[in-house]
């Protein structure tokens, strides 16, 4: 998918076909999902009979066409949110349908190999899948290796390996084999694969409620019943009110005035955008190459308050790396870093490569060409358990580096009648302790010194960690290593708690502990091993790169398999729910303005007396034109502030790692101050500009 | 003002601060079946009553029997009480020969006295007999405030515990809330009160010779043993008509203090047992705070409409409707708090407080009798209110809103709705119809803008199970003592029961440990946040109505035209 050139808010495709949209949602079976608007929309309509009511009985009124006018824009606006945040997604699953082509499928039954339709593949059968092959459907690997190009669904052009057996088996159907053969067992049924999953998602079709947001519409509901029922008696307090001033009841409230009033309360803000806010939340995981299984899954990250993060890619860095040569007696330690580098040069493994920088970096030696110095490369075995290099010197004597385990080593040197000495012997139970690898380095029988391997924690991870704990989050480190080892790195990266020597059923008791205890609990992880301990967290983000069953088990996908996404997903859940909150807390304050506009225009008339200008009118403290354009006013201000805020739903509010109260300030000073005083301001600016 | 009535003011609040945690750990002590020093003394009343009604007190159970066990007892006290009313001409104890009582009437009071609101479209000195005050009418001021008690410790049940679906046992927490709480004080409170002057006996109304040489007819009867329990359990149904204005219900300064001071202890009080629940007194606190930041705003605002200048009267302190005896701080001091806390016992005249003033009484009952609020009732009222509050805000700090580590999700919103739409739909459309119907009107003794008052008043009082009123309607028409009484109902079990409900749900869920990731809820910023909320969704829901009513009425008055 191609996230990676991020659509931008409003790019004209989009808002031409959102605009579109709006006005096909006015459809009443889908308006009255939203309940708030649906009663706006009732409003419209009934406002919109009067008016033509008015015309036949020859008595037109400009004001009223007005207010119905705005009450169509306050739907529509509304509707334009949703389609808006609907329209990002479509264009993100159109790309994702172009990569999706006829695919023919290469089904092997026995030996025979048949040519069907991808859609026709069940779950169970199995597929042959060759260079320039697109695999047809979601599976895994049963039989040989192959390079797979998944940019159609990470947007990463790298080719990813994919080979039967462990943890990296599941393919996705829609990526293209680009070398080798493999034989494919299907997973999952047509029409239910990976790419159809993310299609209906990113489109919003299958998006149900979330738990947080059905509770909200249930808030905005009451107190729009609430509101309704402050309106619908209204006309009979003002029949007493009238009656007490000597007045014609022919004066009470209209119709569209009493909707007027209504719409200006009930919480068409929030109520307008909630289902954008909700689409785009998913949609801001997608910018992040993260997909979510349901929208109630990036809810419930935001609740997440203890994360179990692997060490390894998590924390550390993959691999560990050298960072310091310690020599032997009587060797210097240039000596001890050159053979350290010799011994590495073909060793192509991370650490190998760490050695040969290192002493690059530390004393400027250059890394040499292997063969050019008649030299045999001896690698790593199992059963040696250390490499190294054989020279050939002029002598004809051949010289022989190794490096390896303190127990590899000592064997080696005792074997050439060498002396392997306590001082060595001490290293490398301190570097142990420490946390670190000690790696000995010898030349033939004798012992150089040690090369310091360490597992190095990753730049920027302990802010990161104390972020985190500031957001009240717990970190938990999860390694195999021994405890010792764990708490250095434990110490270093800054995490709140370790796991050591950890096996996939200490991770899942781990999990239910935290979760008895009233915490919910996020993981990532990659292998079918984790896959009971993914599907027991609240959020499981499985690696795009994992087995098939973690993918099914955990309610995350991460496509760039990065494991510092967890925290990611946790900030856009968290960003999801406080947008939510802001736009209620700025919509009920709001209310507070129209009153003052509204209440003193309707009641203008009681207990006039002569003048035809009442007390009631002392409450227009925003000193309104006319009655008339108070009512407008207060109107064309709610249908406007729900377009002004489509660009917040959207992009969410601004979200910042800080304790739930510093948050809670600064949301409130914004939306709950700001929603107060705001409206006062907008209401009086239109006024003026109505009455110009 | 003087100096003395600012003193006596922070005397008052003092005291209350005082007698909080005392209050606080004694009620916590008995709901939580610990040893307290009641027990010897009446522990064994306590044993007996479960024996003759058969309940094992230790024996717990869900929201839905509590909630049924709690609606049959009230149900069963208001047929008693209805029966007693409409055939008191043939029970012993009416030496005045009172006749029976109309069957609204009679379903009116039943329903008031039952649902602790003590509305009286009576008068009690013409209409009940003895042994209709003593036998039914006190009977329930004491049950319906234990009814009240046993709601608010089921809620904190919930709020505390976590993964069970028990609540609690209503039967045992009727009991104990009666016999340790509301009776030994009650006892206490009725000796100081006679030591006052109030009086209390059976004897038949005496005829007196005044000094203008007139006849008068003084009523007599068992009145401080009501009066005691008409404060403490913030039921207000005078024992006279005239309320706690009557001298022999309210003869000193000094009893006046001691019975406003009555009406705030237990709801005071129940904040502190509430913090001890949920073991952080701090929370109990922060309601405390709330509730008494409200209060002095009210008492704040009603003092100074009542001592503004009122140029219909030549600016002279308005004393219509006032005692002399007590003046006009204490007259606003008891009508503020009688409101707050859903008492209804008057000192003064409601009828004839400034406009501000009404509409602060209003306005403190409309927000559902939550400022301390009636025995019980005004904590579980506030707790809807919170969990609106936490609901809204909490969202703002990016979490599932939780309370005291219990999520708030869509079933405690709905409930929290119901409740609150519970009372609006009985002021808002039964106000509406009063308004525009000639049997709603036609019972008003004042035009303008003031007859709309008290039609919203008298609403406002039934929702809130307040029980004052604004004395120039008379309510006791068809139309009014049915309808107030549906109201009353609604009032009260359209809260209960959702209350009672969001008990069960909480209780039933886990309870996820605080940390910094949390919505505070112990602080000033969740103080400040509640009542924006509460004045917000209170104000927008009453505004068009007050403006209509007092605010006008007010406007009017500055400008010296009267009705």
């Amino acid at each position: 998918m191609s996230t990676k050139h991020k659509t931008s808010l409003f790019n004209k495709k989009i808002v031409l076909q959102a605009a579109a949209d709006s006005i096909n949602k006015l459809n009443p079976v889908s308006l009255i999902k939203n309940p708030v608007i649906f009663i706006v929309g009732i409003g419209a309509v009934l406002t919109t009979f009067v008016v033509f009511a008015g015309i036949f009985q020859q008595a037109f009124s400009s004001f009223n066409l007005q207010i119905a006018i705005w009450l169509w824009f306050t739907v529509l606006f509304a509707n334009f949110s949703e389609a808006i945040a609907e329209g990002r997604g479509k264009a993100q699953a159109d790309t994702l349908r172009k990569n999706r082509t006829q695919t023919k499928a290469r089904k092997l039954e026995g030996k025979q190999e048949f040519s069907i339709f991808a859609t026709e593949l069940k779950k169970g059968d199995i597929v042959v899948c060759e260079t320039g092959d697109v695999i047809p459907s979601d599976g895994e690997v049963i039989e040989g290796v192959a390079s797979v190009d998944e940019s159609a669904i990470t947007g990463e052009s790298a080719p990813v390996i994919r080979e039967s057996g462990g943890d990296r088996s599941a393919v996705t159907g829609g990526t293209k084999v680009i070398s080798d053969r493999i034989l494919v067992q299907i997973t999952s049924e047509p029409g239910n694969t990976f790419i159809d999953r993310m299609i209906s998602l990113v489109e919003g079709a299958k998006r149900q409620k979330t738990p947080n947001e059905i509770a909200l519409s249930i808030l905005l509901s009451g107190l729009s019943i609430i509101f309704l029922l402050a309106v619908v008696t209204l006309p009979a307090f003002f029949h007493y009110g009238l009656t007490a001033s000597g007045l014609s009841l022919t004066q009470n409230l209209s119709l569209p005035v009493l909707i007027a009033l209504l719409v200006c309360l009930i919480p068409t803000t929030i109520g307008g955008l909630l289902s954008a806010i909700g689409i785009s939340g998913m949609d801001r995981l997608l910018q992040r190459n993260v997909i979510a299984t349901s929208g109630r899954a990036i809810e419930a990250a935001g609740d997440v308050d203890v994360l179990l993060l692997d060490k390894t890619g998590t924390i550390t860095l993959g691999n560990r790396m050298a960072t310091d040569f310690i020599p032997a007696e009587n060797v210097s330690i240039e000596k001890l870093a050159d053979a350290a580098q010799l011994s590495s040069l073909s060793d192509e493994t991370p650490e190998g490569r760490s050695i040969v920088i290192l002493a690059k970096e530390k004393f400027n030696i250059r890394g040499r060409e292997v063969h050019e110095m008649n030299a045999v490369f001896i690698p790593f075995t199992a059963q040696s358990r250390m490499s190294g290099v054989d020279l050939k010197t002029e002598g004809g004597h051949v010289q022989q580096i190794r490096k390896g385990s303190s127990e590899a080593i000592k064997t080696f040197i005792l074997n050439n009648n060498g002396f392997y000495p306590q001082k060595i012997q001490e290293i490398v139970s301190e570097l142990a302790q420490q946390g670190a690898t000690p790696l000995v380095v010898a030349e033939d029988n004798k012992v150089l010194g040690v090369i310091h391997l360490k597992d190095i924690v990753k730049g920027g991870i302990k802010q990161r960690f104390a972020e985190l704990r500031k957001m009240g989050i717990k970190t938990v480190m999860i390694t195999g290593d021994n405890s010792l080892t764990a708490a250095a790195i434990a110490a270093e990266a800054g995490v709140d708690d370790f796991m050591a020597e950890a096996k996939p059923e200490d991770k899942l008791r781990r999990i239910r502990e935290e979760q008895a205890n009233g915490h919910l609990v996020g993981m990532i992880g990659d292998g079918t091993n984790d896959a009971p301990a993914l599907a027991q967290a609240d959020i499981g983000i499985a690696m795009n790169s994992g087995t098939q069953a973690a993918r099914e088990a955990g309610n995350m996908v991460d496509l760039d398999s990065n494991p510092t996404k967890l925290i990611e997903v946790v900030e856009v859940g968290k960003q999801l729910l406080m947008t939510r909150g802001a736009l209620t807390t700025f919509s009920i304050a709001n209310d507070v303005a129209k009153y003052f506009a509204i209440i003193p225009a309707i009641a203008i008339s009681l207990y006039s007396g002569k003048t035809g200008i009442g007390p009631l009118s002392a409450l227009n403290i925003m000193n309104l034109g006319s009655p008339q354009s108070a009512i407008l006013s207060a109107v064309v201000f709610n249908a406007l502030i729900i377009m002004l805020l489509v660009p917040l739903a959207l992009k969410g509010v601004r979200y910042r790692p800080v304790s739930a109260n510093q948050a809670l300030m600064r949301n409130l000073l914004i939306f709950g101050l700001g929603g107060l005083i705001a409206p006062f301001a907008g209401i009086k600016i239109i006024d003026i500009l109505i009455n110009l | 003002m003087t100096i003395q009535d600012f003193l006596q003011i922070a005397l008052f609040i003092a005291l209350l601060i005082g007698l909080t945690p005392i209050m606080g750990n004694f009620m916590s002590k008995v709901f939580n079946g610990e040893k307290h020093f009641m027990l010897p003394v009446l522990g064994w009343l306590e044993r007996l009553t479960y024996k003759f009604i058969r309940i094992n007190p230790d024996e717990e159970t869900n929201w839905k029997s509590y909630t049924f066990g709690l609606l049959a007892f009230n149900l069963a006290g208001f047929l008693f009480l209805f029966l007693i009313q409409v055939f008191q001409a043939y029970l012993p104890l009416n030496p005045a020969n009172l006749t029976n009582v109309s069957w609204h009437s009679a379903f009116n009071t039943a329903v008031s006295f039952m649902t602790n609101t003590n509305w009286q479209g009576y008068a009690g000195e013409t209409t009940m007999s003895y042994f209709v005050q003593m036998i039914g009418l006190a009977v329930q001021n004491f049950v319906s405030a234990a009814t009240g008690i046993a709601v608010v410790i089921a809620l904190i049940r919930g709020i505390s515990r976590k993964s069970t679906d028990k609540i609690g046992n209503f039967w045992t927490d009727l009991t104990r809330a009666t016999l340790y709480i509301l009776l030994p004080l009650s006892i206490l409170f009725a000796v100081v009160l006679v030591s006052q002057g109030v009086v209390q006996n059976f004897n038949s109304y005496e005829t007196v010779q005044t000094l203008q040489g007139t006849q008068q007819v003084l009523p007599m009867g068992p009145a401080a043993s009501q009066i005691a329990i008409k404060q403490l359990g913030t039921n207000g149904g005078g024992f006279f008509n005239a309320n706690a204005a009557h001298p022999f219900e309210n003869p000193t300064p000094f009893s006046n203090f001691l019975q406003i001071l009555a009406i705030f202890i237990i709801p005071a009080g129940l904040t502190y047992t509430y913090g001890r629940f949920v073991k952080s007194s701090r929370q109990g606190w922060t309601i405390f705070a709330a509730m008494m930041i409200l209060f002095l705003a009210g008492l704040g605002i009603s003092l100074y409409a009542e001592y503004s200048a009122n140029p219909i009267f030549g600016n002279l302190p308005l004393m219509e409707g006032k005692e002399t005896r007590f003046g006009i701080t204490n007259s606003v001091l008891f009508s503020v708090v009688t409101t707050d806390a859903s008492c209804g016992a008057v000192n003064a005249m409601h009828d004839s407080l400034s406009p501000f003033s009404g509409m602060v009484a209003m306005i403190n009952m409309m927000l559902g009798e939550i400022i301390f609020g009636g025995v019980g009732a005004g904590l579980y009222g506030m707790v809807v209110f919170i969990i609106l509050t936490v609901f809204i805000a909490g969202l703002m700090v990016g979490r599932t809103p939780e309370y005291l580590g219990k999520k708030i999700e869509a079933f405690e919103v709905k409930m929290a709705i119901i409740a609150n739409l519970s009372t609006s739909f009985v002021i808002l459309v039964f106000t509406a119809w009063a308004s525009v119907s000639s049997y709603g009107l036609s019972s008003l003794n004042n035009a303008g803008p003031h007859g709309f008052s008290e039609i919203l008043y008298a609403y406002s009082s039934a929702a809130g199970n307040n029980g004052s009123a604004f004395a120039g309607l008379n309510a006791n028409t068809l139309f009014y003592n049915l309808t107030l009484g549906i109201g009353m109902l609604i009032g009260r079990f359209g809260v209960i029961i959702p209350i009672l409900a969001i008990a069960g749900s909480l209780a039933s869920k886990k309870t996820t440990p605080p940390s910094l990731g949390t919505f505070r809820t112990d602080n000033w910023l969740f103080i400040g946040l509640l009542i924006s909320v509460i004045l917000i969704v209170g104000g927008l829901t009453y505004f068009p109505a007050l403006s209509l009513g007092p605010v006008v009425e007010h406007f009017l008055m500055n400008s010296a035209i009267t009705f």
